[in-house]
């Protein structure tokens, strides 16, 4: 019995020259966003952002990255073994491999061979996320545990609270889509939306998974548990240098994924509207671009919303937010049943 | 038995609480208007002076590192080693250390004048009273504001350096700019 029905598979040496293109485009995508949003939220300041290092401050995610990782490994005396170090490794490697089944496109011929231009494309699609939000949570979990540290610890405990309680929502938010995409399979789900983005049917589910995912990836209003008034930078106050690096590359990685799912099951993927049928190498910037558009949103949010309180985030995950995503799941299968017949 | 606070109590009135639907209207309208407050923003000009490269000009009367000061015709010092302003100074930071001035060497033009005139500038705190106090008006503030140095001796200025015609670093700013 197999876990999941693969929709489409390739010969083993594609696959691996796919995943080293996408974990190549991952790992240079992660340094333009954390640029971007360097530079933007300066401009939502008023302000320039940074523009000393290389032409407009372009090299300054790599100035980031060669600083930190020159820094000394500390590990404080508290820490517990090898805990403190794999924590930041389960964070970068989730979100990694919730990276791979973002569909970029849809089934091309490259010099005459099909390729996918996806990672894999599983039957479980939503489902493989979501078991990686899940074990990615224990990064943030264990990162602040072992840490040994009270401030760790506190982060790690609102990461808990906060990511039980909206990974639920964002679930349901979900559930819609599939009812009425019929298929788990994300490339499936993109293929569905030929007629029309979910968006528009979906709104409300666009909005709870929207919000479900910065609650997801703990940006802003939702970064209780880095938190860095309160509690000095939550899980990774203990962290620097590499693994600090680490958890930073995993939070930027996360926003990127939580974009691509956005994209694919919500703003119809590689589609474009109004009938336009582009060639297929376009298809992966079409993604690219509308990607980009999420991510803008992240970081205009985050430049917006001031942080919430610990009580109006569980009430607002619990009395509005879940209901909202019942209530939407609920009314899409009635109406899925009624205009089925 | 309750205390009785009398008249000391203060009704106040409030609103009544919003229901449920119309606080989540709220929050969401209030959400939506705070984007647009930020987006409006990001499309601003940035209010950023790049400080190395365009300085912040500075008022005429703007308190700045010391000058001393010669005369004009004769390039004779105007300082005649009074001390005023060492008594003046709040801050204690000016050093002032006076000599008969000689007929073969005539420094100044008065009696006397400053053989030593340091002005510590790490214990400054630019309130012009130096300048107030100078009779001849041989020590004035000037515009340079730019005095980091990386040790505390390389502050000490020196006659010689508060007498030299100092880099006119600063932009100077109109008086109703």
């Amino acid at each position: 019995m197999s876990l999941a029905i693969v929709g489409y598979y390739e010969a083993w040496w594609i696959q691996i020259v796919k995943a080293i293109v996408i974990f190549a485009v991952g790992l240079q995508l992660v340094p333009i966003v954390l640029l971007a949003e360097r530079k933007l939220l300066g401009r939502f300041q008023a302000r320039y952002g940074p523009n000393r290092v290389g032409p407009y401050g372009a090299l300054q995610p790599l100035a980031d990255i060669v600083k930190l990782l020159t820094k000394e490994q500390f590990r404080p005396s508290t820490s517990t073994g090898f805990l403190f170090a794999l924590a930041p490794t389960i964070s970068i490697m989730t979100a990694v491999a919730a990276f791979a089944i973002i569909p970029f496109g849809n089934v091309q011929n490259i010099f005459g061979t099909p390729v996918g231009l996806y990672g894999i494309d599983v039957s479980i699609g939503p489902l493989y996320l979501f078991a990686f939000g899940a074990v990615a949570f224990y990064g943030i979990m264990l990162g602040g545990w072992s840490s040994g540290s009270k401030y760790s610890f506190l982060g790690a405990m609102r990461g808990a609270a906060q990511l039980i309680s909206y990974e639920v929502s964002q679930g349901l938010a979900l559930v819609g889509v599939i009812f009425t995409a019929g298929t788990l399979s994300l490339t499936g789900i993109v293929q569905a939306q030929q007629g029309m983005w979910y968006v528009v049917p979906q709104f409300f589910g666009f909005i709870v998974f929207l919000v479900a995912g910065f609650a997801e990836t703990n940006r802003a209003p939702f970064d209780l548990v880095e938190a860095d008034a309160e509690l000095v930078g939550g899980y990774n106050t203990e962290y620097g240098g590499g693994r600090f690096a680490s958890y930073y590359f995993a939070e930027y990685l996360n926003v990127l994924v939580v974009s691509g799912v956005v994209t694919t099951v919500f703003l119809g993927g590689w589609l474009l509207p109004f009938g336009i049928h582009p060639p297929g190498w376009v298809d992966p910037f079409v993604v690219l671009a509308k990607m980009g558009l999420v991510t803008f949103l992240f970081i205009w949010v985050r430049a917006t919303l001031p942080r919430l309180r610990y009580d109006q985030l569980m009430s607002f995950g619990w009395k509005i937010l879940l209901p909202l995503a019942t209530l939407n799941a609920l009314v899409t299968a009635v109406l899925v049943v009624v205009t089925h017949k | 038995m309750t205390w009785d606070p009398g008249k000391d109590v203060i009704q106040v009135m409030r609103t009544p609480p919003p229901g449920a639907a119309r606080s989540t209207y709220r929050a969401f309208g209030e959400t939506l208007r705070g984007l647009k407050t930020t987006f409006g923003r990001m499309l601003e000009k940035p209010v950023t002076l790049e400080y190395p490269e365009e300085k912040t000009p500075v008022y005429p009367r703007f308190r700045g590192r010391h000058k001393l000061h010669r005369f004009e015709d004769t390039g004779l010092e105007k300082c005649v080693g009074c001390s005023l302003c060492a008594a003046a100074c709040p801050a204690d930071c000016i050093r002032v250390v006076a000599a008969e001035n000689t007929p073969e060497t005539k420094v100044s033009a008065g009696e006397r004048y400053a053989a030593v005139y340091e002005i510590n500038l790490s214990r400054c705190i630019f309130c012009g009273y130096c300048e107030v106090a100078c009779p001849f008006d041989a020590i004035t503030m000037g515009h340079d504001y730019e005095m980091s140095d990386y040790s505390r001796s390389d502050l000490i200025f020196t006659k010689e350096m508060l007498l030299a015609e100092p880099l006119e670093r600063t932009p100077l700013r109109r008086e109703g700019e």
